[in-house]
């Protein structure tokens, strides 16, 4: 089998007395959508931070394309592969839609300290920029203040500038967050084909996006994972359907 | 309702027109205002590259407009008295001469907004504010007990200091001066705006998590724009140093600070020429109110008072009618 391209090794980390992560290993391959569900207040947040630098683990490892990353900051994980999306967005809503996907394209290209070129003038920056925006749809809304784009269209554009990183490896806090049933089905659509280019560690809440988009699902309870397996293992889980979706069913 | 640029191409022609009319109307005093007017408008400048594009709320920027001051005060008081700076390890003589006056002041003023920066930048919000006025009551009280250099009563310069090609104690020829490098200084802070840089930094102000998950890191995009400004600060402070031939620990006192903000809040934040209009509003208001009563500040707070609560984008803003200044 070939080396996972996100991975964590036993990772702990506690709030007070509070443990938030409880020894978590888990590992994202190369073409999966790999899900992260379960309860409010599992965790989930927290071990998405982890991953992605902003929290440090009191134990374990994160490996990004088998390198050991847990020292870097947030910036250099970017740098080195991880693309990332919120829950809520953060974009810069002062700034417009294109502006947004330049400064993807700027990261990615790794030189912002150029003081005299105009940003808008750099085509190598702004092709890549305007590529994402069409990826996602939103190329007629480049000139738009982000501000003024609605609540989906902020959430494709949060895509869209992941996507100017090119990245080995996409983290998404609950894509579906707040765009409503046909929205929903756009972004899972999306997602869908979005696979191919870099797997996708994928937290939601939305069930049906999770069943139709999941190659693997991994369930975190109270800062465990007490289940990994596909979809259908999930669902006959005994477990799981107590902890979890048997709140639900 | 008229177009940025052409309010900021009305405000350049009245910065050329009206010390020209005062010129050929044989009224110095208003040329010195100009000159005041321009030289706090350049101050204003550099703090507009922090706090406008950055969001960087520093309240110790009278600390770098100081050093500027300084280092004038420094280079020149030792060419007057013809006694070198130091010795060893080499000899460091003072000058007479602008441009280098400019080129130390601008070093020196950097290097401290380097130092002040790294440390400063590690905090932000309100803390970020403390730190910076601690920082400027720092080097406010360090002139104080400092004799060497003239402490609390400052340093007094005989004659202005030279520009190449030019007699600086003729007014108007001092003002050029000061125009040209406000002119350079402007043009060099809108190619910065819309530069990848100004895209960085302005994407820092409004999320910095957005810009660390791009991979870049806000701490060195705000640490290079924080000594960028204080830089353009100092040579501010130079200019003002020269044209009052005369520097004091007033220079590093929190009001200035305080003043330099008051400039671009009143202009308009983040605006081009906010600082700009800020100062030239401010030393107008200074010279007709203050003929009117030694409390003209009474009024200036008023003013101050309406444009934060009625026209937050300033004046600039309320003229363009456009709040925002970020487009």
């Amino acid at each position: 089998m070939t080396e996972p391209v996100l991975q964590t090794r036993g990772l702990w980390c506690a709030f007070g007395a509070l443990q938030a992560s409880k020894d978590i290993t888990l590992d994202l391959r190369a073409g999966e959508i790999h899900a992260l569900i379960g309860p409010n207040g599992a965790g989930k947040s927290t071990l998405i931070k982890q991953i992605a630098g902003s929290l440090r683990p009191d134990a374990g490892q994160v490996l990004l394309a088998g390198e050991d990353v847990t020292a870097l900051s947030t910036a250099a994980r970017a740098r080195r592969g991880l693309g990332r999306t919120f829950q809520i967005s953060e974009l810069a809503m002062d700034d417009t839609v294109l502006q947004n996907a330049l400064l993807g394209a700027l990261g990615a290209q790794g030189r912002p300290f150029r003081f005299w070129q105009s940003a808008l003038g750099r085509d190598d920056l702004r092709s890549k920029a305007e590529l994402a925006l069409a990826r996602v749809g939103l190329a007629d809304k480049a000139r738009m203040r982000t501000s003024e784009l609605s609540h989906g269209q902020r959430r494709q554009l949060e895509v869209a500038v992941a996507l100017t990183l090119h990245p080995k490896a996409f983290v998404m806090d609950e894509p579906m967050a707040g765009l409503g049933t046909t929205g929903s089905k756009t972004m899972t659509s999306f997602l869908d084909g979005l696979r191919a280019q870099a797997p996708i560690l994928l937290v939601e809440h939305d069930m049906d996006a999770v069943f139709a988009l999941a190659d693997r699902i991994s369930v975190l309870v109270y800062g465990e994972i007490i289940a990994t397996g596909s979809v259908a293992e999930i669902r006959s889980d005994k477990a799981v359907r107590a902890a979890y979706l048997g709140e639900e069913a | 309702m008229m177009s940025e640029r052409v309010l900021n191409g009305v405000v350049m022609a009245g910065l050329i027109l009206f010390p020209l009319w005062a010129w050929m109307a044989d009224a110095p005093f208003m040329i010195t205002l100009a000159t005041k007017a321009a030289i706090l408008a350049l101050a204003g400048v550099g703090l507009n590259l922090a706090l406008g594009i950055g969001g960087l709320v520093s309240l110790g920027h009278a600390a770098f407009f100081g050093i500027g001051g300084y280092a004038m005060g420094i280079l020149a008081s030792h060419a007057q008295a013809y006694d070198p700076i130091f010795t060893q390890p080499f000899v460091f003589e003072g000058t007479k001469s602008m441009p280098l006056i400019w080129l130390t002041a601008m070093i020196a003023s950097g290097l401290a907004a380097l130092a002040i920066g790294a440390l400063s930048l590690r905090t932000s919000g309100v803390y970020f504010i403390m730190i910076t006025l601690a920082f400027g009551q720092m080097h406010y009280f360090f002139s104080i007990s400092w004799p060497a250099y003239g402490g609390e009563d400052g340093l007094s310069i005989y004659v202005r200091n030279s520009f190449p090609g030019l007699n600086t104690l003729d007014p108007i020829q001092f003002y050029a001066v000061v125009l040209g490098l406000l002119a350079i200084v402007l043009y060099c802070n809108a190619r910065l705006a819309k530069s990848p840089f100004g895209l960085a930094l302005g994407a820092a102000r409004q999320s910095p998590l957005r810009v660390e998950t791009v991979g870049i890191s806000p701490y060195r995009l705000q640490l290079v724009a924080f000594t960028l400004s204080g830089m353009i600060t100092g040579l501010a402070g130079a200019l003002f140093a020269d044209l009052n031939r005369f520097v004091s620990p007033v220079m590093f006192s929190w009001q200035t600070s305080g003043e330099i903000m008051v400039f671009i809040i009143i202009g308009g934040v983040a605006r081009l020429f906010g600082p700009v209009v800020g100062a030239i509003l401010f030393i107008v208001l200074e010279h007709v109110l203050g003929g009117l009563s030694d409390y003209w500040h009474i009024y200036l707070g008023a003013l101050l008072l309406l444009i934060v609560l009625f026209a937050r984008g300033g004046v600039i803003g309320t003229l363009t009618g456009r709040e925002a200044a970020h487009d």
